[in-house]
């Protein structure tokens, strides 16, 4: 098989708030042997919210980022279910709207810039799923991990609207029956948990205006995972993760129940499978402790 | 001559049923049918119904996905249900389907229910043209095909509830308008004829109600039979408060206005920054998690921030790309 590569779009909290995002994703790129190069002049993806506030700024940026995908003439792969729906939102539209693709192009101009359509956007799950292929990963585990029973957690921004997301996967996804990250456990060896929330909202986007939403919507999907016997949780996406993950009080007050499970970033739990170690995946940046390694 | 084929193959259903006059707890009743190729869920209730128990009750009016009616749920997924064809159903789930009313807890009886608070909140946004009409006008009122075309989805909307009742919002704040009501009121919002000015957009930013408290999880974008796509209405709506000078600053407007303002200064998000210009004095509340989360590494101050490269482009970009002030 020819090398992949591809060019990474890491988004902000990887650098940030999620660094054993940015250390797992790098550790398992090594180990399947996909080159990444860093996207590093790319700008955040608005999160969905600059969106609120300047819809066509957020178009010019985003456009922006894919343009420098192109100019490496590499598929662009997130690792953000957020940033993966943004850019792939500008994406549609700019491909499907060619007057609106020249008014940004107008903008991008100005630095010497242009959004051409050339390059796909795919998360890094489909990228491992479609182009890497799971019975290839299957191969490669050293350490299956078939003594845990794990919740995938897909993350909102993955999966839905089904029918943008579908333009980028090469197996379309359900949004109510999803598979592939049911997949990549069953490819790491793990037991795959079904529970009702796990294509639902963490509640992220509105932590800071809605609290007790978004604590009852993480507390849910915590409490499902643990109803089910699952031993961890795992999702492709960083901001499901800082909920999961660091808002464990808030989301137990929320419904009154005492919730928490340790959660991995999807390229931490292949990571494991694959038989590299807990400092490499960061393990150790994780406020609900990872206590079965 | 075409060979269109008719198939058929056995499901197993399991259907909700219970009388709030009379149950103390709802049932689930168990059917296995032979379903054609041809068929649509409706016809599944009406075989229920007319060939196994006369008592099982649901609403359907037209048949035709205008009504609105015959909305349910079927294995959790809201589903019009004379739209969709049996066939999608079991190539979404598999053979055995639930079929239950779109809100368990708003149960009449079996998939009734009643959608009190649907029709309360698609009230509250004044779903109607607000317009000054001239009782005798000289010209027609000219509405171009490019106006005409900005509310044509939302128009759409048949009120049947998929949406509503599929947000997760809807579920856990009583207050919440819903998709629905949100895109009922992009569509007379958006319509040039309407003369309501900021009535519906000073009740589209009020807190717990209004727009700022969407989760964005596009369920409701997924579930829509008519492709109304509330979601992009609501971004819509959330662009209106602010191009309309409504928007006033609290936690919520900050928040998407400092995207814009960390995006001028690092291309990149400065997290800790945007967290205390949307909560000001309101950061307190989070610094206990803050504190275990810079012990475990994953708080970069601001000085500590890798900044995008060419962050010139992107400053200069902001400056002449931006539509919107506040």
């Amino acid at each position: 098989m020819k090398k992949l590569k591809y060019a990474l779009f890491t988004g902000c909290t990887a650098k940030q708030s999620t660094p054993e995002q940015m250390m797992s994703t790098l550790a398992v790129a090594d180990k399947l042997g996909i080159e990444l190069v860093e996207l590093t002049e790319a700008s955040c993806c608005g999160a969905s919210h600059l969106q609120d506030y300047d819809d066509f700024l957020s178009l010019v940026l985003n456009a922006r980022n894919i343009a420098y995908a192109e100019k490496h003439g590499l598929t662009m792969v997130t690792i953000c279910n957020t940033c993966q729906l943004n850019t792939a939102m500008t994406k549609h539209r700019l491909d499907k709207d060619a007057a609106l693709k020249a008014r940004v192009n107008e903008k991008l101009g100005e630095v010497g810039l242009e959004y051409k359509g050339t390059s796909m956007v795919t998360h890094f799950l489909y990228a491992i799923i479609d182009d890497f292929g799971l019975d290839k990963i299957k191969e490669m585990v050293v350490t299956p991990l078939s003594q845990f029973n794990i919740a995938p957690f897909y993350g909102c921004h993955n999966i839905r609207p089904s029918e943008l997301q579908n333009e980028t996967h090469k197996k379309p996804e359900s949004a109510y029956r999803p598979t592939s990250l049911d997949d990549l456990i069953i490819a790491c060896g793990g037991m795959n948990v079904d529970y009702e929330e796990k294509n639902k909202c963490c509640g992220f986007h509105v932590e800071l205006q809605a609290p007790r939403t978004a604590a009852i919507l993480t507390g849910n999907a915590i409490a499902g995972a643990m109803d089910n016997n699952a031993d961890w949780m795992v999702t492709p996406c960083p901001l499901c993760h800082l909920k999961l993950d660091t808002q464990t009080g808030h989301a137990s007050e929320a419904i009154g129940r005492e919730v928490a499970l340790p959660v991995l970033h999807m390229q931490q739990m292949l990571g494991l499978a694959l038989g590299c170690s807990a400092e490499q995946l960061g393990l150790k940046h994780h406020l609900t402790k990872v206590n079965f390694i | 001559m075409s060979t269109h084929t008719i198939t058929t193959q056995k499901v197993n259903f399991k259907v909700f049923r219970f009388n709030a006059d009379e149950d103390y707890l709802p049932y689930y009743d168990d059917y296995t049918m032979e379903v054609t190729s041809e068929e649509v869920v409706l016809d599944i209730l009406n075989r229920i119904k007319w060939d196994h128990d006369g008592s099982f009750s649901y609403r359907r009016s037209c048949r035709h996905g205008i009504c609105g009616a015959c909305a349910i749920k079927v294995n959790g997924r809201s589903t019009l249900a004379c739209k969709e064809s049996m066939n999608k159903m079991v190539e979404l789930f598999g053979s055995d389907l639930v079929f239950e009313p779109l809100s368990i807890k708003r149960a009449v009886k079996d998939m009734i229910i009643d959608k009190k608070d649907f029709w309360e909140k698609h009230d509250a946004i004044h779903p109607y043209l607000i317009s000054d009409v001239d009782e005798h006008p000289e010209h027609e009122h000219l509405v171009t095909p490019e106006e005409a075309e900005e509310l044509n989805e939302a128009d759409l909307c048949i009120q049947c509830g998929a949406c509503h009742y599929a947000c997760p919002v809807v579920e856990i704040n009583e207050d919440f308008f819903g998709p629905a009501a949100f895109a009922k009121a992009y569509r007379f919002e958006a319509d040039v004829r309407d003369d309501a000015h900021t009535l519906r957009l000073l009740e589209l930013h009020e807190e717990k109600q209004g727009v700022w408290d969407c989760v964005k999880c596009m369920e409701c974008a997924e579930v829509c039979p008519k492709d109304v796509n509330p979601i992009e209405k609501i971004t819509k709506l959330h662009n209106m408060l602010f191009r309309e000078g409504v928007a006033t600053s609290n936690v919520a407007t900050r928040h998407a206005v400092g995207f814009k303002h960390s995006i001028a200064k690092n291309g990149v998000l400065d997290e800790g920054g945007l967290v205390l210009y949307s909560e000001g004095l309101g950061i307190v509340k989070h610094i206990p998690v803050a504190l275990r989360m810079f012990v475990k590494g994953k708080i970069v101050p601001p000085w500590g921030i890798t900044k995008s490269d060419n962050l010139d482009e992107i400053q200069k970009l902001v400056k002449s790309s931006s539509t919107a002030k506040f």
